[in-house]
């Protein structure tokens, strides 16, 4: 295994890159939501790494779960799971969401 | 919504809607621009580069007050393993000229300069307003969308869908197929601020200069993928993005991956006491002329990232973007002074003057590239490190003579992928280049 293999597995501390950004968070209206399911797909499962924001995680019973607030609107869950159709997803309503200062 | 009929509809306030809604609105169209987020750039993410070339033809003396970073006087290509990069460096005094080729920008602060002078070109621009759908008459053609406010409908001759990379809009409506994992990039970025004279001395820069390095390497741990760094005035934008299909099964994260390229022992002293004031992410569609959708129909026309208009090799997409923009409203403007109505055939003049520019012709000539670069991995792991490696044997004086160390460095390569696979990736490589 390479030094960035090593790294990259031990994962960044992704809440304190989020901390930096700027959110108008649509309090109790998620943009993307899970399907409900008993046993994720692989694409699904895949998202616990792949999200860049670190909003998917799996609870005690095994399922996938999202917490959209630090969403970077990337659509990278969008694409991956546009086959299995286990994630809905939509743009934030017009104002809400991540507000890139830079970009 | 709004009661008033519009020429045009521009979905979208980055490079490729802002390039459109000035072209048009410039020539006296009835424009109206519809951005979700709070203003224009607030949502969009890019490295990032401006190319002077394509700017220059939406609107010429853009340089007297766009709010600019650098221009780029030497570009850094790096192949790196864990340890080393082999680089090839190009840096000319030739690109300290009165009207330099390329500039590193800002994209928030450019797209909000680009938003101002579509407004002062006449455009109507409403922002926080999601589109949802299009609307369609009794025959399928697009006559106006409808969005997340008040009553929410509009109408206009035609529309246009610069929509970005995710194109939920032109997506949901059946006008093209939802964009594959492998044939786009996952990208995150991070601004990270320093003093200017502490990147000008790290950089070897005066006054504006700057400097971009792209690399690749094991640095994306075995996927397709790329990192870069460039300098800004009082900042500088470090990334990596990777093909999405390939983040599947890797376990690997994407700012695990950009943390490693910050750490890695020829990146960290260029950033170190930076202070990181933003995080990003990003998709960059790089499916090249064989992923492009339709781009043009009943009504409607894609422009920039939602019609997969990037030139991945040459990390080349705001560019295109905005030369798409803006051929997407010169065509729109010919068929309004020929009293032409928005058909499919009509706007077919879009298409047949996208060939005529570098867009297509780059695209074309590029389009098995990307299947090339995906399925050839050795590219991003084992060749980097096969260079490293003959550099190092080359350079280090150790008492071994010349002839057997490059008799070393051949064996090293034939060891590593074979006589045949070497031979087979070149050819590849070739073959998909020309």
């Amino acid at each position: 295994m390479t030094n960035v293999a090593k790294m990259s597995s031990a994962g960044g501390k992704v809440e304190e890159k989020l901390f930096q950004n700027r959110y108008l968070v649509d309090a109790g209206r998620s943009h993307i939501k899970v399907r409900p399911h008993t046993t994720p797909s692989k694409a699904l499962l895949s998202l616990t790494y792949t999200c860049p924001a670190g909003c998917y995680s799996v609870n005690d019973k095994g399922q996938v779960e999202i917490t959209s607030d630090g969403c970077l609107e990337c659509g990278t869950c969008r694409i991956v799971t546009a086959k299995t159709g286990e994630v809905e997803w939509n743009y934030p309503r017009g104002g809400f969401g991540v507000l890139y200062k830079f970009g | 919504m709004i009661k008033e009929r519009f020429d045009a509809i521009v979905v979208g306030a980055g490079p490729s809607g802002n390039a459109a809604a000035y072209t048009m609105a410039k020539e006296g169209l009835k424009v109206l621009q519809l951005e979700r987020g709070e203003y224009s750039g607030s949502k969009n993410v890019q490295g990032a580069i401006l190319y002077a070339n394509a700017l220059e033809k939406i609107i010429p003396d853009f340089r007297d007050d766009a709010p600019l970073e650098r221009h780029v006087i030497e570009q850094r290509l790096w192949t790196m393993d864990d340890t080393s990069y082999v680089g090839m460096h190009y840096r000319s005094q030739d690109f300290n000229e009165e009207r330099p080729n390329r500039y590193t920008i800002i994209r928030a602060q450019f797209d909000k300069w680009f938003s101002r002078k579509v407004r002062e070109a006449g455009a109507v621009l409403l922002c926080e307003t999601t589109v949802q759908e299009l609307l369609r008459d009794s025959r399928g053609k697009v006559i106006g969308v409808r969005t997340d406010r008040g009553d929410g409908t509009v109408f206009a001759d035609v529309v246009v869908l610069a929509e970005g990379v995710n194109g939920l809009i032109g997506q949901r409506s059946g006008l093209r197929a939802e964009v594959r994992t492998d044939s786009v990039a996952l990208a995150v970025k991070e601004m990270h601020f320093l003093p200017r004279e502490v990147i000008e001395s790290r950089f070897n820069l005066k006054g504006n200069e700057g400097v971009v390095i792209e690399a690749m390497g094991t640095i994306t741990a075995g996927m397709t993928g790329t990192a870069f760094l460039y300098t800004n005035q009082e900042s500088i934008s470090v990334g990596i993005g990777c093909i999405v299909a390939d983040f599947e099964g890797s376990g690997q994260t994407p700012y695990g991956l950009l943390e490693a390229f910050k750490n890695h022992p020829s990146i960290k002293p260029l950033l170190e006491n930076s202070e990181c004031k933003e995080y990003a992410a990003h998709l960059i569609p790089e499916g090249g002329y064989n992923a492009m959708p339709e781009l043009y129909g009943d009504g409607w026309i894609v422009v920039g990232d939602a019609g997969q208009f990037v030139n991945a090799v040459h990390r080349e997409g705001s560019n295109l973007a905005m030369t798409t923009g803006r051929l997407a409203g010169e065509t729109i403007v010919w068929l309004k002074r020929r009293k032409e109505i928005a058909s499919k055939a009509n706007l077919s003049e879009y298409r047949r003057r996208l060939d005529e520019t570098f867009v297509m012709k780059d695209l074309k000539k590029y389009k098995n590239i990307p299947a090339f670069l995906h399925g050839t991995r050795q590219v991003f792991g084992v060749y980097p490190q096969l260079l490293s490696r003959a550099a190092q044997t080359w350079f280090r004086v150790d008492g071994t003579d010349k002839l057997s160390k490059e008799k070393e460095i051949l064996k090293s390569f034939r060891k590593a992928r074979t006589m045949p696979g070497l031979i087979g990736d070149a050819f590849k490589l070739v073959r998909a280049w020309r």
